[in-house]
C-alpha cells in the first residue's frame, strides 16, 4: 500500500507532501492542512505545544490509512504530524489523499482527519497570555 | 511496573514515567483503580484510556510486567 506516515519535530514540507502522492493514475488529490489559529474561545493564543506518544501514534495513523484503503479505492495516503512548539500560522498536520476520482479523495481525507482527532495519541497545549491548558482534557 | 504518561497526565503524575506496584495478572481496570486512588487528578479528566503495547486496552485485559503501559488522556492532535 502507498502510505507515508511521519511524526516530525521540524516544519512540514507541504510541496514535498503533495509531490509524494502525485501519480498518473490519480485524477483527484485532496489536501488537508491544519494550521495554528490565533484565538480560542475569544482568548488570544500565543503558541501551541504538541506532544505525541510516537510509537503508538504512528501505529494508529497507519491503521487509519489502512482502513481507508479497505473502505475506498484510494491510491496514496500521506499523513504528517508535527511535534514541539508551533507559532500561530504554523502547520501541525498535513493529510494528502490521491484517488482516481475527486469524490473518494474528499471523503477519505475527511475521514482521516476526523478519525485522527478522535483516536491518535497526540496532545496539544494552548498557551495564552495568562496561562496554558491541555486541550480537551477536562469535560 | 513502569507507566508512561502524556499530556495532562504528566502534570498529574508530576513525571513522564512512574513506577507502581502492580502484581502480574492485574486487569486494566485494577490498574485504573489503583492509579485513581494514588492520583485523584485522574478522576477530573473527561475520560482516559490505558494503552498496552501501543494498543488501546479494554477494562478486562490482563497486564504483565514486560508490557509497555501508558495512560492516554483525551487526545487533541490535528
Amino acid at each position: 500500500m502507498n502510505i507515508d506516515i511521519k511524526i516530525l519535530p521540524e516544519p512540514l514540507n507541504i510541496p514535498a507532501c503533495i509531490n509524494w502522492v502525485m501519480s498518473p493514475e490519480c485524477g483527484g488529490i485532496n489536501v488537508f492542512i491544519g494550521t495554528v489559529r490565533n484565538v480560542t474561545k475569544q482568548k488570544k493564543v500565543i503558541r501551541l505545544e504538541f506532544e505525541a506518544y510516537e510509537s503508538m501514534a504512528i501505529s494508529e495513523m497507519n491503521k487509519i490509512a489502512v482502513s481507508s484503503f479497505t473502505k475506498w479505492p484510494v491510491q496514496k495516503i500521506l499523513i504528517h504530524h508535527r511535534t514541539g512548539v508551533l507559532e500561530v500560522g504554523e502547520v501541525p498536520v498535513v493529510i494528502v489523499v490521491a484517488a482516481a476520482h475527486r469524490d473518494i479523495a474528499f471523503t477519505a481525507c475527511r475521514y482521516i482527519i476526523d478519525t485522527l482527532k478522535q483516536i491518535v495519541p497526540i496532545w496539544k497545549k494552548e498557551v495564552f497570555e495568562d496561562g496554558e491548558v491541555w486541550v480537551a482534557a477536562h469535560p | 511496573m513502569k507507566i508512561l504518561a502524556f499530556g495532562i497526565v504528566k502534570d498529574i503524575f508530576s513525571n513522564a514515567v512512574i513506577d507502581v506496584d502492580c502484581k502480574n495478572d492485574s486487569s486494566v481496570d485494577d490498574l485504573k483503580h489503583m492509579l485513581e486512588k494514588k492520583y485523584p487528578g485522574l478522576n477530573e479528566l473527561g475520560s482516559y484510556m490505558i494503552a498496552v503495547n501501543n494498543e488501546y486496552a479494554s477494562a478486562g485485559d490482563i497486564i504483565n510486567e514486560n508490557d509497555e503501559i501508558a495512560v492516554i488522556p483525551p487526545v487533541s492532535g490535528g
